[in-house]
């Protein structure tokens, strides 16, 4: 579902004296349908950066990213919206939406977009936002105003009202207390099972344990640091 | 001086030349504007100095002119006209409409049916109609050319949104032969079907804005509206009280200050033919 | 698994194809060579600072402003159509219908003089509507969508808040079903507050209608919420475009690297 073949990234600064810093190289891997990626590596190893080479806001240097027979990395802009739409889903850490809008629509709005019906858009997220115990009486405020772990859950109900065939999990259980983040491991195993291949980050240990069939250190995709 | 001073009807041969251009170019485009370089007339503009022009640029020597202000031949612009001709063209005059060649008016269309042969020729203030909604006359031009005349209803919404009805009484804008929309000068909108199917030729004259247009002797020419309000040619409620006609437009007259009124023809020839027949109205019979 | 659920770029024509368009004024460049394909229910986003020629642009592309040379190509109902060298009638026609056009101060886009329903209703009878019942219900509806009381049909814009004139400009401009809309920094003039109103009233009706729009603003936290492509320009070329998210995260392009650090929070 998703393979990734001799990839690399850098950035040039151009602002900065056109300093080009490497900051992967080489990376490959592959997901199957069902299966789940762990990526670990120190902080700053480059996990979020795959992560967004995959989602597509990061440029590739060179190499292949293939998520449903679509490369990511020569992809036009519309052919990512539209995989972004349907394909592969992202579960960041952070929640960027239009303020004032109601959570309830902003977990909608994916579904929205794929042409489905709006009462059936609302029921699905209310659905999900009960599930990620939301309270009711939150569902008509934006979720700019809640906390830390109340927006966390609302990314994720956002992410997963749709049944991507491929999802990207940015610490989905970070910032959740324990009974939330049994809900979201739940929802995790209930997504591997219908097929989704994920790729996640995740720091907790034991959830990485409880939904990772494998492991991959980025580490090893640095680019080695001249001295 | 003497009248044998000025030229036959007052203009000279060029300047109606160009008029008579002007008025054979609105002739062929009905319901079109067209520009003319529009000369002094010895009268204040807003007295008919368009009108004044294109009557003397169509006068002959054997016209029988009329002229009629609100229907009225006794009134002070319609005499002052009548008698500037008279003076210099001294062609014959009446106030008879059936009798006249060449009826120039300001803001009514006579009773009495005209026939082929007649020229009826307005006083205009503003000829274009698009302009309380769109001052710039250079985009008015274009929305004639372009045929781009949305707004024109947006008026008359905006009427039936105030008023719950088309409230333009008067000014009413028509359409003509499904192309121009044409401002037919302020006459009453009771007027407006006289327009449409006329044998008689329309000529419209606006001296301060330089402007011919012209209606050709049975000439489509419809009043806009909405499906749903469709355009009434409204009049006051009653009959003349002069002469008993129900079918032609009034005026109405305050006669004392107990709120007595009456509603007499404003188209006094009409009226007075009407009464020379034996027809006797409401307060006919004091007179 | 369900295989609906792929969503495959269809082979589809563009709406909008942008070939070569330059503007000068002068020897000063308004817009230079600048070409670019426009999808139906695209949004493509145009960032640059003043003066980078993306207003200049944005005429051009709407034929407020005849460009030197290119071609602007346009997906009409009788297909496609350089509506450059189309003649004015048919380029109005175009703007009545298939085309919008909102501006950054409400007052260039509205009649100030006639009633909010009027205004809404212009367009539905400068293409032929002539049942008066049915324009005002049309424009009540409207008003409805951008969230307008429907007792404020009959006022004039001249009372309304500057966010309440803006949303009234979207429905006079959307009432007839455009396919495209061109915008020039639509939240422009209006508080923090009322642009976030606006740019989620922006959001739905291009979802829901599928319309595609140009905008152009110098907000980049506009342009990330709304489009999803993004062009940037300056001096009169486009140094990037591309997808909204990489060209703001991972700008490639020494000017939009400092456009995007410049910003305090995006």
């Amino acid at each position: 579902m998703i393979k990734i073949s001799n990839l690399s990234k850098s950035f040039t600064l151009h602002n900065q004296g056109a300093a080009v810093i490497p900051v992967m190289t080489g990376a490959h891997l592959s997901v199957a349908p069902g299966e789940c990626l762990g990526l670990v590596g120190a902080s700053g190893s480059g996990k979020s950066t795959l992560m967004r080479l995959i989602w597509g806001n990061y440029v590739a240097a060179t190499g292949s990213i293939l998520v449903g027979g679509v490369d990511v990395a020569r992809a036009a802009p519309r052919e990512i919206i539209a995989l972004r739409r349907g394909t592969l889903g992202y579960v960041s850490q952070f929640l960027r939406v239009v303020p004032r809008v109601p959570t309830v629509d902003v977990v909608a709005e994916p579904l929205l977009t794929l042409g489905v019906a709006q009462s059936e858009a609302r029921a699905r997220a209310e659905h999900l936002l009960a599930q990620l115990n939301i309270p009711e009486r939150l569902w008509s405020l934006s979720p700019t105003t809640f906390s830390g772990g109340e927006q966390q859950r609302v990314n994720i109900a956002r992410g997963f009202v749709h049944p991507y065939p491929a999802m990207l999990l940015d610490e989905p259980t970070a910032s959740l207390d324990a009974v939330n983040r049994e809900v979201v491991l739940t929802l995790i195993e209930a997504a591997k099972a219908r097929g989704a291949a994920i790729i996640g980050i995740f720091h907790d240990e034991a959830a990485r344990a409880r939904l990772c069939d494998r492991v991959v250190d980025v580490t090893q995709f640095s680019p080695a640091v001249p001295a | 001086m003497t009248e044998q001073a000025y030229n036959f009807a007052y203009l000279d041969e060029q300047t109606k030349t160009m008029i008579r251009r002007a008025i054979l170019k609105g002739v062929a485009i009905p319901g079109y504007q067209v520009p003319f370089a529009s000369r002094e007339m010895p009268m204040p503009y807003g007295w008919g100095t368009g009108g004044v022009q294109v009557t003397a640029a169509c006068l002959v020597p054997e016209d029988r002119l009329k002229v009629i202000d609100q229907g009225a031949d006794d009134t002070t612009n319609a005499v002052s006209i009548r008698r500037f001709f008279q003076r210099t063209a001294g062609v014959a005059v009446t106030e008879t409409t059936s009798e006249a060649t060449l009826i120039q008016t300001r803001h009514r269309i006579p009773e009495t049916p005209l026939h082929e042969g007649q020229i009826l020729i307005y006083q205009v203030p503003i000829p274009e109609p698009l302009r309380f909604l769109e001052p710039r006359e250079s985009e008015t031009r274009k929305m004639h050319e372009l045929e781009d005349y949305g707004l024109m209803h947006v008026k008359l919404y905006e009427d039936i949104a105030r008023h719950g009805q088309i409230a333009t009484s008067y000014d009413y804008p028509v359409k003509v032969e499904g192309r121009y929309v044409m401002d037919p000068s302020p006459i009453p909108k009771f007027d407006n079907p006289k327009l449409g199917g006329n044998a008689a030729i329309q000529l419209f004259g606006a001296g301060r804005e330089q402007r011919i247009y012209a209606l050709p002797p049975y000439t489509q020419a419809i009043s806009l509206d909405f499906d749903d309000h469709p355009f009434v040619a409204s009049k006051a409620d009653h009959a003349c009280d002069l002469c008993a006609a129900g079918d032609s437009y009034l005026d109405e007259v305050v006669l004392d200050d107990q709120g007595n009124r009456m509603f007499v023809c404003s188209d006094t020839d009409y009226c007075g033919g009407r009464r020379a027949a034996g027809h006797v109205g409401r307060l006919g019979g004091e007179g | 698994m369900d295989l609906s659920i792929y969503v495959k770029v269809k082979v589809q024509e563009p709406l909008l194809s942008v070939q070569g368009l330059s503007k000068f004024y002068g020897k000063r460049i308004g817009c230079d060579a600048v070409s670019f394909d426009l999808f139906p229910g695209e949004v493509l986003g145009i960032v640059g600072e003043s003066g980078s020629g993306k207003s200049t642009l944005l005429s051009c592309l709407a034929g407020h402003l005849a460009p030197d040379s290119g071609k602007v190509i346009f997906d009409t109902a009788q297909g496609p159509r350089d509506t450059v060298v189309m003649g004015e009638a048919e380029r109005r026609r175009l703007g009545r219908t298939d085309w919008a056009f909102v501006h950054q101060n409400p007052r260039d886009g509205l009649r100030m003089g006639v009633s909010a329903g009027g205004n809404v209703g212009e367009r539905l009878m400068a293409v032929g509507a002539r049942h008066y019942g049915d324009i005002r219900g049309q424009a009540l509806d409207w008003l409805g969508r951008v969230e307008i009381a429907a007792d404020r049909i009959d006022d004039r814009p001249t009372g309304f808040s500057g966010g309440m004139q803006q949303r009234l400009q979207i429905a006079r401009n959307l009432v007839t079903g455009p396919r495209l809309v061109f915008m020039d920094e639509p939240t422009g003039g209006l508080d923090v507050s009322v642009q976030a109103r606006l740019l989620d009233l922006l959001r739905g009706l291009v979802r829901q209608m599928g319309l595609s729009a140009i905008i152009v603003t110098h907000d980049l936290a506009v342009v990330r919420l709304l489009a999803d492509r993004l062009m940037v320009m300056k001096g009169g070329h486009v140094v990037e475009q591309g997808l909204t998210d990489q060209v703001l995260d991972d700008p490639q392009h020494a000017y939009t690297q400092l456009l995007v650090a410049s910003v305090l929070h995006v």
